[in-house]
C-alpha cells in the first residue's frame, strides 16, 4: 500500500488525541453573562486553572466521527457473541427515550408530577412478571451482575429474617465469573460443582454438596454451554428440600422468552439483563439493567425504591416503615435505569407476546442452524440440539497452529465479530456462538461460508493468515503485555 | 413482525438443515410443565405508531422541568446538553456497539474512553481514573471497600454530608463484608466533627463536596488529620459542574474521588441510567475496581489502546475480584466526554461560573421572603433553606401550581422532625430570573 | 549443594541450610503467560505451609503463590517487581520470588523432587 502524506488512508482516518488539538482560548459552547452577583463560594474558588484542551463544535464532531468510523457495532456487522444476545437495537427506543416526558422529568420530583413515569416503570414491570410467571421484581439493578448481588441479598435478608445462618452457595464451574464474585460480596462462601460429559451440571455433585448451611444454589438455565439444563426440576426440589433457595442467572433468557414459564422451573429468583433480551442498546459497554424477579418467599426483601399502585395512582416507596416490607436495602441511586425501562418496554410493545415468543424460537432455530451447518467443520462440544448458542471448542485446530485467539482475529478480517471465546472455562478454547434471531439467513450464510473456509485453512497449515490476523482493521494485534506492565492510563501534559 | 428478519421459507430451510420437523423439538429438554402454550395475558404485536402512541401518553402525563419554574437538584442536575452531544452518540457504531473486548475493531470506543479517563482524571485533581461505574453512589461503596483493601483496616466513617443515597448504598453493598460502618447524623448546619473521630481502625472517611445541604468545604485539614492517622480520604462530588469553579478534592488531599457524572452530557432521564465517575493516586491503581483502558502499540508500532489491568476482574479472579462490577455505563460516558470536549477549559469555568451566579440570585431572592433562613453560607447552585413550616407540604403546593420548586429533606429523612422545614433548592445554567420571581413569589404566599 | 524441591501447585523450593528460595516453576510460568504483575510477600512476614503468600498476574489469569513450606520471609526478589517479565524468562533461576527461613523441616518430605515432579506434570497432559 503507498504510504500517504497525511497518514490516514482514505476512508481509515488516523485521529489524534483531543489533547493533541485546539487552543485554550476555543469553546464549543456558547454560554451567557454571569449575574452581577457577589460570590458565596467561601474562598473556595479554583486556584489552578483546568488542564483541559478548548475545541470548537466543528473539530469536537470530526473528532467523534471519525472515532466512530473505527469500531464495529451491530448495526454494520454480525455479532455471534455468546450468552451477550447482540440483537439489533430498534431506533424507535431512541426516539421515545428522548421524548421530554421522559428525558427531561427529575427524580425527585412529587409523585403527582411524574405519574406517566411511574406507570411505566410499573407496566415495564408487568410485563417481566407475566412472562416469567414471577409475582414479584426489583426493577433497580443496573447491570447482570448487580442482578445477582439483588438476588443473593433478598435471600440472604430472607433466611435472616427466618433466623437461618447459611454460609454457602452453590455454584457451577461453568458459570460467569461474577456468580461467585456477586456471592462473595453477599458474604457466602462459594463451592464449585463440575459439569458432567453432557455439558450439564452434575447434579449428583451438586446434590452431595447440599446441607443446611447452603444459602442458594445459582444456576444459569440455558447454561453457559447453551444447553438447558433438563434436570431443573430435580434441582430445584433438592435445594428447596435442603432449606435454601433457587437463584437463576437470566442471561441466557432470550433462549426461553414467550415459551417457558421461568417460575415453572422452581426459581425463586432471576435476573433479566435488559440489555440482552430486550434489545436496549449496548453502547460500547452499558447502560444496562438487571431488574430481577422474584418468588413470594423474596418478595418482602425486595430492595428499595419500589412503584405500588392504589385508588390515587402511582407512588414511591422509599423507605421501609409503615409499608409492610423488610427491604434489604438500597442498592442503587434514584429509581433504577429509567431509560433503559423506556427503550426495553418500546421493544416490548412492539413485539408482543406473539413476537417474543416468536424471536426465542427464531433465536433457537438460527442457533441450531449454525450448529448443523459446522458440525463438520469446527467440533461442537456437546451434541445437539442446543438452545439459543452452540458451543464448540479447539479440537478442530489441533495440530494446525492455530489457536482459538488466532481463527477469531482471522474473522475480524472477514467483517465479523468473534464469536465468545475462552468462555465458558469446562471446555479447551470455547468458542461460543449465539446469532440472535435478527439475523437474516443471509447473513448467516455467509457466516458459515467464512467459518467453513477458515477452517479449511487452518487445517491446510495456512498458519501465517491466523497469525498475522488481523490485518484489514484500522490496528492490527495489540500488546496487550505491555500495556499491563507500564500501564498508561491518560494523556500527561508534556513537560 | 418488523424485527424478525427470517421468512416462514427460511424457517423451513432450516429446519431442514437441523433435521427436525419443527422449532418444538429443539425445546425437547424443557419440561413440559414448564412449556408456555396458553397465550400469555399480555397484548400482540404492534405497530410503530401504536407503541408510540402509548408511550406518548405515558410520557404526557409527566410535569416536564422544561415546562415549568425548575430548581431541584438534591444529586442530580439540570444542565444544557448541546445538540451535537446527541446526535454523535446516536451514531450506530458507538450506540451499538459491544465491550471494546476485541480492541482491533474497538479503537473507537477504546480512545474515547481514554479521553475520558484523561479528563476524569484532570477535573477532579487526581492522577488516574477508570472507564466509569454504574453511579455515584455505587461508586462511593466500591470506594470505601477499596480504602479497606489498601489499609487493611475496617473502620469506614461516612460524613453527614453524604447523600442519603450514596450512603444507604455503601450500607447495603459492604452489610457482608464485615465492615465497621459508621454513618453520620445528617448535617444541615455543617457542624459535624469528623477530625475527633478518625482513629488507628479507620480505613477512610467519605465526605461529599459540595456537601448534600450544599456547604462547600476545605477539605485540606481533613485529609492531613486521615493521612497521620493512615486512613484515607474518599470525597464524592454529586454536581459535576462545580469542578468548574472550586478547588477539586485531589488538590486538597483526596485519596480517591467518586462523582456522579450525569449532570455533565446526560439529561435527567428520571434519574437513570447514572454514571459514576472513580479516580484515584497512581500508587492505588491495582486495587482500583471497574474497566480501565491503557495505551500501548499495535504489531505495526501504531499507537493504540486496549482493556488492560483485567485480572482484577470477576471473569478471572472470580471469587477473588475487587469488585462484581462487569459493564460500565459506556454510552453515557460518551455523552460526558463529548460534552466536556465541547466544554472545554474555559466552557466549563465559564458554565460553573454561570451557575453559581444563577444560585446567588435566586438566594438573595428567596433570602427577602420573611421566615425564609438561609442555612449555606457558602454554596455552589444549589443551597438549604429553612421554612417555617413543613417544606413537603409547601412542595406540593408548589407542585399544584406548576412550579418545581426545590426538594424536602424529609423525603429522605423521615425521621429527623428538625430536618422537616428544610429545602433543597439548586438553580443551573437553565434558569431564568422570571422562573426565580415565579418561584420566590409562590413561596412567600404559601408560608405567609 | 542444595536441592529442589517441587509442589504440585507449581512451587520450587531450594535448599541452602535452613533457608529455601522459592518460585514457580517453568510449566506455572508458562500456563501464565506473559507475567505483568507481581505482589511478593513483605519482608519478615510470617508464613504458615499453604498460606497464600504472593500474588503473580499475568494478561489472562491471576494466580496465587503459595507457601511451600512454613517459615520467616527473610528476603523478596525485587528485581521481578520491578521487571515481571524476568518470571517468564527465567522462573527457576533469577526470577525468584521470596527466601523463607524453615521453621519445620519435617515439611520437606511431603515435597517431591525433579524426577517425581516430572512424573506428576506428565498426569496432568
Amino acid at each position: 500500500m503507498t504510504e500517504t502524506f497525511s497518514g490516514s488512508h482514505g476512508l481509515s482516518l488516523e485521529e489524534p488525541l483531543l489533547f493533541e488539538q485546539g487552543s485554550p482560548q476555543q469553546c464549543g459552547v456558547d454560554l451567557e453573562p454571569v449575574p452581577d452577583v457577589v460570590d458565596r463560594l467561601g474562598g473556595m474558588r479554583r486556584r489552578e486553572a483546568i488542564g483541559l484542551p478548548g475545541l470548537a463544535e466543528p473539530t469536537v464532531v470530526r473528532h467523534y466521527t471519525r472515532l466512530s468510523q473505527k469500531n464495529f457495532g451491530i448495526d454494520s456487522v454480525f455479532y455471534p457473541l455468546g450468552s451477550c444476545t447482540m440483537k439489533h437495537n430498534p431506533r424507535l427506543g431512541e426516539k421515545v427515550a428522548r421524548l421530554p416526558g421522559f428525558a427531561d422529568i427529575h427524580p425527585f420530583q412529587p409523585d403527582s408530577t411524574v405519574q406517566g413515569a411511574l406507570a411505566l416503570i410499573d407496566l415495564t414491570a408487568h410485563w417481566l412478571k407475566t412472562l416469567t410467571g414471577m409475582p414479584a421484581i426489583a426493577m433497580s439493578p443496573a447491570a447482570g451482575a448487580h442482578g445477582e448481588f439483588c438476588g443473593l441479598l433478598t435471600i440472604r435478608a430472607a433466611l435472616e429474617d427466618r433466623g437461618e445462618q447459611r454460609t454457602r452457595v452453590l455454584v457451577p464451574e461453568s458459570a460467569h465469573g461474577t456468580n461467585p464474585a456477586s456471592a462473595a460480596a453477599c458474604g457466602f462462601t462459594v463451592d464449585s460443582i463440575p459439569a458432567n460429559a453432557r455439558g450439564r451440571v452434575d447434579v449428583a455433585a451438586l446434590k452431595a454438596k447440599l446441607g443446611g448451611d447452603v444459602a442458594a444454589v445459582m444456576l444459569t438455565n440455558p447454561n453457559t454451554c447453551g444447553l438447558f439444563e433438563d434436570e431443573v426440576l430435580s434441582i430445584a426440589e433438592a435445594v428447596h428440600g435442603a432449606g435454601g433457595f433457587f437463584y437463576g442467572d437470566g442471561a441466557n433468557y432470550n433462549a426461553l422468552v414467550g415459551r417457558v414459564t421461568i417460575a415453572d422451573l422452581g426459581f425463586d429468583a432471576m435476573h433479566i439483563n435488559l440489555h440482552k433480551t430486550f434489545s436496549t442498546p449496548h453502547g460500547g459497554g452499558g447502560p444496562g439493567a438487571g431488574p430481577t424477579v422474584l418468588s413470594p418467599a423474596l418478595a418482602p426483601f425486595a430492595p428499595l425504591p419500589a412503584v405500588v399502585h392504589d385508588e390515587e395512582g402511582f407512588h414511591l416507596v422509599e423507605h421501609a416503615s409503615g409499608s409492610g416490607r423488610k427491604p434489604c436495602g438500597r442498592i442503587k441511586g434514584f429509581h433504577g435505569q429509567f431509560g433503559v425501562f423506556v427503550r426495553a418496554l418500546s421493544y416490548m410493545l412492539s413485539l408482543g407476546a406473539d413476537g417474543l415468543r416468536q424471536s426465542a424460537s427464531d433465536a433457537v432455530l438460527s442457533a441450531n442452524y449454525l450448529l448443523a451447518s459446522l458440525a463438520q467443520d469446527l467440533s461442537p462440544s456437546f451434541p445437539g440440539p442446543c438452545m439459543h448458542e452452540a458451543l464448540f471448542d479447539d479440537r478442530f485446530l489441533k495440530d494446525s497452529g492455530v489457536t482459538t485467539l488466532d481463527f477469531a482475529k482471522a474473522l475480524l478480517d472477514e467483517g465479523f465479530h468473534p464469536m465468545t471465546m475462552y468462555f465458558p472455562l469446562v471446555v479447551h478454547g470455547a468458542l461460543l456462538i449465539e446469532p440472535t434471531e435478527t439475523e437474516s439467513k443471509e447473513t448467516l450464510d455467509r457466516f458459515i461460508a467464512s467459518v467453513k473456509g477458515l477452517a479449511a485453512a487452518a487445517r491446510q497449515g495456512d498458519g501465517q493468515r491466523f497469525h498475522a490476523a488481523p490485518v484489514h482493521t484500522p490496528r492490527r494485534r495489540l500488546d496487550e503485555t505491555r500495556a499491563a506492565r507500564s500501564p498508561v492510563l491518560r494523556w500527561k501534559e508534556p513537560g | 413482525m418488523r424485527y424478525l428478519p427470517l421468512s416462514d421459507d427460511d424457517r423451513r430451510d432450516m429446519l431442514a438443515t437441523i433435521g427436525v420437523a419443527s422449532v418444538d423439538d429443539l425445546f425437547v429438554d424443557v419440561p413440559l410443565s414448564a412449556r408456555r402454550d396458553r397465550p400469555l395475558d399480555l397484548p400482540l404485536h404492534a405497530t410503530e405508531w401504536e407503541v408510540e402512541r402509548q408511550l406518548q401518553d405515558l410520557a404526557g402525563r409527566n410535569l416536564t422541568a422544561g415546562a415549568a419554574p425548575f430548581f431541584l437538584g438534591a444529586g442530580a442536575y439540570r444542565h444544557h446538553v448541546p445538540a451535537a452531544v446527541d446526535a454523535l452518540i446516536q451514531r450506530g457504531e458507538f450506540l451499538t456497539s459491544y465491550t471494546p473486548y476485541q480492541p482491533e475493531v474497538s479503537q473507537g470506543t477504546l480512545q474515547y474512553l481514554f479521553e475520558f479517563q484523561t479528563q476524569v482524571a484532570v477535573i477532579t485533581g487526581m492522577e488516574v481514573a477508570n472507564a466509569s461505574m454504574y453511579d455515584a453512589a455505587t461508586a462511593t461503596a466500591e470506594a470505601a471497600a477499596m480504602a479497606v483493601r489498601i489499609t487493611r483496616r475496617d473502620g469506614i466513617l461516612l460524613s453527614g454530608s453524604l447523600h442519603p443515597h450514596y450512603r444507604s448504598v455503601t450500607a447495603t453493598a459492604l452489610r457482608y463484608a464485615g465492615y465497621r460502618i459508621e454513618a453520620l447524623d445528617p448535617d444541615p448546619f455543617n457542624l459535624e466533627d469528623l477530625l475527633g473521630r478518625i482513629d488507628e481502625g479507620t480505613a477512610c472517611v467519605v465526605v461529599q463536596n459540595p456537601g448534600f445541604f450544599g456547604h462547600i468545604r476545605d477539605l485540606s485539614a481533613l485529609a492531613r488529620a486521615c493521612h497521620e492517622q493512615g486512613a484515607l480520604l474518599v470525597v464524592a462530588v454529586a454536581e459535576p459542574v462545580s469542578l468548574g469553579l472550586i478547588e477539586p478534592p485531589g488538590a486538597m488531599g483526596a485519596d480517591i474521588v467518586v462523582a456522579e457524572g450525569q449532570g455533565i452530557g446526560n439529561g435527567l432521564s428520571f434519574g437513570g441510567p447514572g454514571l459514576g465517575l472513580f479516580a484515584t493516586r497512581e500508587k492505588f491503581l491495582r486495587q482500583m475496581p471497574g474497566r480501565i483502558v491503557g495505551q500501548t502499540v499495535d504489531a505495526d508500532g501504531r499507537p493504540g489502546w486496549v482493556l488492560t489491568l483485567s485480572t482484577r476482574e470477576q471473569h478471572i479472579r472470580r471469587e477473588k475480584a475487587t469488585s462484581n462490577i462487569c459493564t460500565n455505563s459506556g454510552l453515557c460516558a460518551l455523552a460526558f466526554t463529548i460534552h466536556l470536549a465541547l466544554l472545554g477549559a474555559r466552557g466549563l469555568a465559564g458554565l460553573a461560573a454561570l451557575n453559581h451566579g444563577k444560585a446567588v440570585q435566586l438566594a438573595e431572592k428567596l433570602e427577602r421572603i420573611k421566615g425564609v433562613r438561609m442555612l449555606t453560607p457558602a454554596f455552589f447552585n444549589e443551597f438549604a433553606i429553612s421554612l417555617p413550616r413543613d417544606a413537603a407540604g409547601v412542595v406540593e403546593t408548589l407542585a399544584e401550581r406548576g412550579i418545581l420548586g426545590g426538594v424536602p429533606a424529609s423525603r429522605f429523612y423521615p425521621s429527623y422532625p428538625e430536618l422537616a422545614g428544610v429545602l433543597l433548592v439548586a438553580a443551573t445554567e437553565t434558569a431564568s430570573e422570571a422562573d426565580m420571581d415565579t418561584f420566590a413569589a409562590a413561596l412567600k404566599e404559601i408560608v405567609s | 549443594m542444595s536441592k529442589v524441591y517441587y509442589t504440585e501447585d507449581h512451587e520450587w523450593v531450594r535448599l541452602s541450610g535452613d533457608e529455601g528460595v522459592v518460585g514457580i516453576t517453568e510449566y506455572a510460568a508458562q500456563a501464565l503467560g506473559d507475567v505483568v504483575f507481581v505482589e511478593p510477600p513483605a519482608p519478615g512476614r510470617v508464613l504458615a505451609k499453604g498460606d497464600e503468600a504472593a500474588v503473580v498476574e499475568s494478561v489472562k489469569a491471576a494466580s496465587d503463590v503459595y507457601a511451600p513450606l512454613s517459615g520467616e520471609v527473610v528476603a523478596v526478589n525485587q528485581a521481578i517487581v520491578d521487571q515481571p517479565g524476568l518470571v517468564n524468562e527465567s522462573p527457576e533461576d533469577g526470577g525468584w520470588f521470596f527466601t523463607v527461613r524453615l521453621s519445620d523441616r519435617s515439611q520437606l518430605d511431603g515435597l517431591m523432587d525433579r524426577a517425581a515432579y516430572d512424573a506428576f506434570l506428565k498426569t496432568l497432559e
